[in-house]
Order: C-alpha cells, then structure tokens, then sequence
C-alpha cells in the first residue's frame, strides 16, 4: 500500500538552480524580518507556529512547522501507536524506514528533496506516557531537527487532539526549501498530511486511497 | 472493462480500462446493474468543475451485485444486491459518528483533500467519480467499481424491488429528502421549488410527505412542470411569468416559508443578473452562477428557511447578504448525508409511499452513454432521467 514518488533528478536540479535568485530575495526578506519586533503585540493564545512571519520567525536557525489533527481515539492508544517509531513510514510518504537502537535512539532513512536519501540517529529528548514525545538529531546530522509531539484530551470526548511541532534545517537551505514546496514535499504540506494519515490509521483502520488497483499508485 | 471517461468539455467516451481490484480491507467490487447520469454530472460535462483530469471515470448513482469482498467487510458478501452511496464515508470519525456523512474527515486521501481545504478551509469526504477534489475516485458508470468503506455505505435491497424502483436511493432521493428536511416544514406552509430536475421533483414529493400545505415548483421546460403538476405541485413557468410577482400572488403577499434552489451553478435564465455572471463566468472571474439563489432568497418570507440542495463550487458575488440578514433567513444545505436517509426511504419505497420510476425517461447500454449524456444535457424537456445498464448488449438501444 505504501508507495512512493520516483520522479527525482534532473527536473528538480533544474528548479532549484532556477530558484537560485529568488530563494536570494527570500533571503534578505528574512534579514529584514528579523530587525522586526520578534514578540505579538498585545495578548495573543495561539500557538508561535500559527503567527504572522514577522512576529516570530527566526529562518536563520531553519524552519519550524506546526499542526495539529483531532484523532477520535482515546488519548492512551495514540499515545502507544505514535511512540512506535517503525510504524512511521506506514503514514510518512518520505520515510523510508526508522530502527529503533535502543530505548531512546533511532535510525532515519528519509528522502530528501532532490531525490537523494538522508541518513540520521535521533534521540528522544523528553517522553511522558500519554502526554508528550520529543525528539533531537544528532549534532551532525545531515537534516538537524528536533520536535515535539504532544497529547491532549479533545474537548466534548472528540477523542485527543495531537500537536506536533518540528524544526529542521532544510536540506539545502532555503533554496532546497522552495524547490521541495514546488514538489509538494515541504514540510509543512508534508507534516499535515502524515498527520491525515495517521489518523485514517487510527479511525479507519486504513488509509484512503483512490487506486483503482494494486499495480496503480496511491494516487 | 469498459467504463464511461470523461475526456474534457462535452467530450465523453466508452473506453477500455483496468478493472478494479481490492486496495484495502474495507473495500468491495460491485459488479453495476445499473448506473444513472445525474445532473450534477452534467456540471463536469460542461466543463465547470475544476479539477477533472482526461481518462477520470464518471457516475456516482449506481448499484449492483457484489463480486468481491475485502478481508475486514464482515457485513456484505457476494452475491449481494446493493445500492451504493454517492457520498464515501468512514463511519468511524466525528462526523460519521454524528450522521454527517458528506463531512467525512477520513474518505478524501491524504494528498487530495489539500485542495478542499484551500478552497472550502475543510477538506470534504470523498466521492465517486466527481474531480480530485473530491478525491478522484473512480465512478460507476461502468462495468465494475472499487468501493471503498463497503461496510458502511452500500445498502442491500430486497430481490422482489426492481432496479428501477431503488436505484435512486444512491444520491437523488436522499437528496430531495434532504433538501425538504432542511426546509423544517410546519403546518400550513408554502414551499417554492426552482428547477424541477430529479432534485426538484423529489423534493416537491418530500416536502409534500413531510406536510407542506402547498409546493409551488419552478422551471422552464413544459414537461418537467407537467411531472411536478402530476405530484401535486403548483407551477410558474418563468418565460410566462414574473417569478417574484407570481409567488408573492399565490401566498397572498406573504411569501413562501421555505425555498429551494434544486438548480445550482449552472442557473440558465437570461435575467440581466444571469447575463451578468455568465460572462464573468466565462471570463473565469466567478466560478458560479447563482441566479436562482438571489432569486429565492429575495423571494422568501421574513424569517423563512432557504435550502439549496443544488451544487456549488467555488465564488459567488453579489450574494443578496441584505435581504438574507434584514428578513432573518436560515440557509441550510451541503452534500447529502445519503447513509442516514437509505434504509428509512428504502422502507417507504416498499410501502409504495413514495414512486421513483415515473422518472425515467430513457434506458440505454453503457455503451450508448455519450448519447445519454447529449440528450441530457441538450434535450432537457424530454430527458428528465437517463439510466444505463452495463448489462445490456449494443444492440439493445
């Protein structure tokens, strides 16, 4: 059921050399961003990934993307799935395997956004049952990220609301950014619909998929 | 196989295609009895729904024998005669749990429902055969069709009901009912009905079940007036009369309580509003077309109920957002919630309390569905339903 895309190479080379200027302007833009008041005015309740550019964006130090889905299944058993790392590529379209080493390490296997794989360790930084997960890379890890994967009740008994939270260095700097927003594997697009997936999981017991077949693709 | 592909505006072909496998456990392969072209349908057939791609397989009202069953359906097995729901629904999210089908959180695939939720903030469930938007399922105007969440969706029908009779449980008949429900119809009550398609007319027939005191039904083309007249509807027939003027008339200056929009975004009519939208609609600056809309909410009485079972899909503008806030209007609608209204209309069918055959005007073999499509969409007073049957040899037609 798991497919992935295999359209890589000269296409998206080609994109990102053609970014090139662009991701420059971006650059600058970010520059100017950043001598910008970094704090909301006034009070504000919403999570920091949820805000305007200019109230707190840092895009030195990479990105940050945030989301957050409703699964109708009791906190405890999202919880359990979730901390099963080696389940991930199951709903993560661009992961092609995690190994756990021991209790708190990891081994990524990703596709990155030029149609190379990306090898990392992770270690788990905080893990409270049923509450909250997250994680670290290695220092020197090709895609440096951290994240955060909390659990909390859904209001009305709707089931638990998942929040996860991610920072990473972009492969390839902002230019690797935009070319892997061009193919739709930016993060933040990425992120929402792993998120849609696992909940599929969780609710349905499948994903959904339009394929007619097993020889089509998920398409 | 060979399945109805839709190939680009008014283009619409029998091809040869891959037959359908099962992908997931829930799912079912239905072998199609018969499959009806809607009129929402006719929308894709003319080019103005966005997100169509040339080889798309096309119908969402369709029934048939089940062939296949995936390992986790323990509720259908084969050799079952189901009608299939329009609308893909999981049964097991938030919505499901509360009946509302058509906003299935779960049944438009993971990439595809981006485009929903750019276009609508939500993504909205999966449907057969209507756009990537709506997930990019095959339909059933075909031999055979991949039925996702089979465990939830189809209902089986008894053996001694024709398809003819049931056929439409997949999306009209729930749809008119729905649309009559949502006009929340008490005692004494006028209901106006604009477009006397299979929507209309089942709508008028629901709401007449559900005790409208009179349905006054709209359109242009004779014959369809005519159905509406034989199910117990007054009509106004908007080339002979002032639609505003002549139901104000008939409810003695008061207005209807309740008005239904069972035409949608494709509103024919040649009010200067209409030409309006037409060429904006034309020069892609809006997506649809509301005329009636504007028309019944104008119409409508103080704090009466407007209902529009009829399909939108993207911007409107001049909204009449005055009339609609100063008279205290509810506007109530959405894609139909088909799995909540099966088995309690199913049961009026057997109880012979409501009729769907009337409707049919014409039964071709899929192969002849170009042709169906055509008569559709250019011979609408003579057309009011098109039923194909994969079944059925060339040379039956």
């Amino acid at each position: 059921m798991h497919h992935r895309h295999h359209n890589h190479g000269a296409g998206r080379a080609l994109a990102a050399g053609m970014l090139g200027a662009a991701a420059g302007a971006i650059v600058l833009m970010a520059a100017r961003s950043m001598m910008r008041d970094n704090h909301p005015m006034g009070p504000e309740d919403s999570p920091r990934h949820a805000w305007r550019r200019r109230a707190g964006r840092r895009w030195r130090e990479g990105a940050v993307v945030g989301r957050s889905i409703t699964v109708n299944a009791p906190r405890e058993e999202v919880y359990s799935r979730w901390r099963d790392f080696s389940t991930f590529p199951n709903f993560m379209e661009n992961v092609v395997s995690v190994t756990p080493l021991d209790q708190t390490r990891s081994r990524w296997v990703i596709e990155g956004p030029a149609g190379s794989t990306v090898e990392f360790e992770t270690r788990i930084t905080e893990d409270r049952p049923n509450e909250l997960i997250a994680w670290e890379s290695d220092e020197d890890a090709e895609v440096r990220n951290s994240g955060r994967v909390t659990f909390r009740d859904a209001p009305g008994g709707r089931g638990t609301e998942i929040e996860a939270v991610i920072a990473y260095d972009p492969p390839g700097g902002a230019v690797g950014r935009m070319a892997a927003k061009l193919f739709q594997k930016e993060p933040g697009v990425q992120a929402k619909r792993e998120l849609r997936r696992f909940k599929q999981l969780m609710e349905t017991g499948e994903i959904s998929t339009a394929a007619s077949g097993s020889a089509s693709s998920r398409a | 196989m060979r399945a109805l592909v839709w190939h680009g505006k008014h283009d619409v072909r029998v091809d040869t295609v891959d037959d359908p496998e099962i992908v997931n456990p829930r799912d079912a392969i239905i072998k199609i009895t018969s499959t009806a072209i809607c009129g929402s349908d006719l929308h894709l057939y003319d080019g103005v729904i966005p997100t169509m791609r040339p080889g798309d397989i096309l119908g969402h009202e369709f029934m048939g024998e089940v062939v296949e069953v995936g390992k986790g359906n323990t509720r259908l097995k084969k050799g079952d005669r189901v009608v299939v729901p329009f609308v893909i629904a999981c049964g097991k999210c938030f919505f499901c749990e509360k009946q509302q089908y058509s906003a299935c959180d779960n049944s438009n695939p993971a990439d595809k429902a981006d485009m929903s939720q750019m276009l609508y903030g939500h993504q909205m469930a999966g449907l057969f055969g209507y756009s990537h938007l709506t997930g990019g399922y095959a339909g059933g105007q075909a031999e055979y069709v991949r039925v996702p969440y089979s465990d939830i969706g189809p209902i089986v029908v008894p053996d001694d009901l024709e398809d003819d009779e049931v056929l439409f449980l997949s999306d009209i008949l729930p749809t008119g009912w729905m649309a009559a429900e949502n006009c929340e119809i008490e005692e004494g009550d006028t209901v106006a009905v604009w477009g006397c398609g299979p929507v209309g007319l089942f709508a008028i027939q629901s709401a007449l079940i559900m005790g409208a005191e009179q349905v006054i039904a709209i359109d242009h083309y004779p014959h369809r007036l005519e159905l509406a007249r034989k199910l117990g509807a007054k009509v106004i027939n908007y080339k002979n009369a002032r639609v505003y003027e002549a139901l104000m008339e008939m409810t003695g200056g008061i207005g209807p309580d309740a008005v239904i929009d069972a035409v949608g975004l494709e509103s024919h009519g040649f009010a200067p509003d209409n030409l309006y939208d037409y060429a904006k609609q034309t020069l892609k600056l809006e997506t649809d077309r509301p005329h009636v809309l504007r028309q019944a909410i104008y119409a409508c009485r103080k704090g009466g109920r407007v209902s529009v079972p009829g399909v939108y899909g993207g911007f409107v503008d001049k909204f009449p957002v005055g009339a609609f806030m100063q008279k205290g209007l509810t506007l109530r609608t959405g894609q139909t919630h088909v799995q909540k209204y099966l088995a309690p209309l199913l049961e009026m069918i057997r109880e012979r309390k409501i009729d769907t055959t009337f409707l049919i005007s014409h039964r071709l073999p899929l192969e002849q569905g170009p042709d169906g499509y055509r008569k559709f969409a250019f011979e609408q007073n003579d057309t009011t339903k098109v039923v194909l049957k994969p079944g059925w040899e060339k040379s039956n037609g």
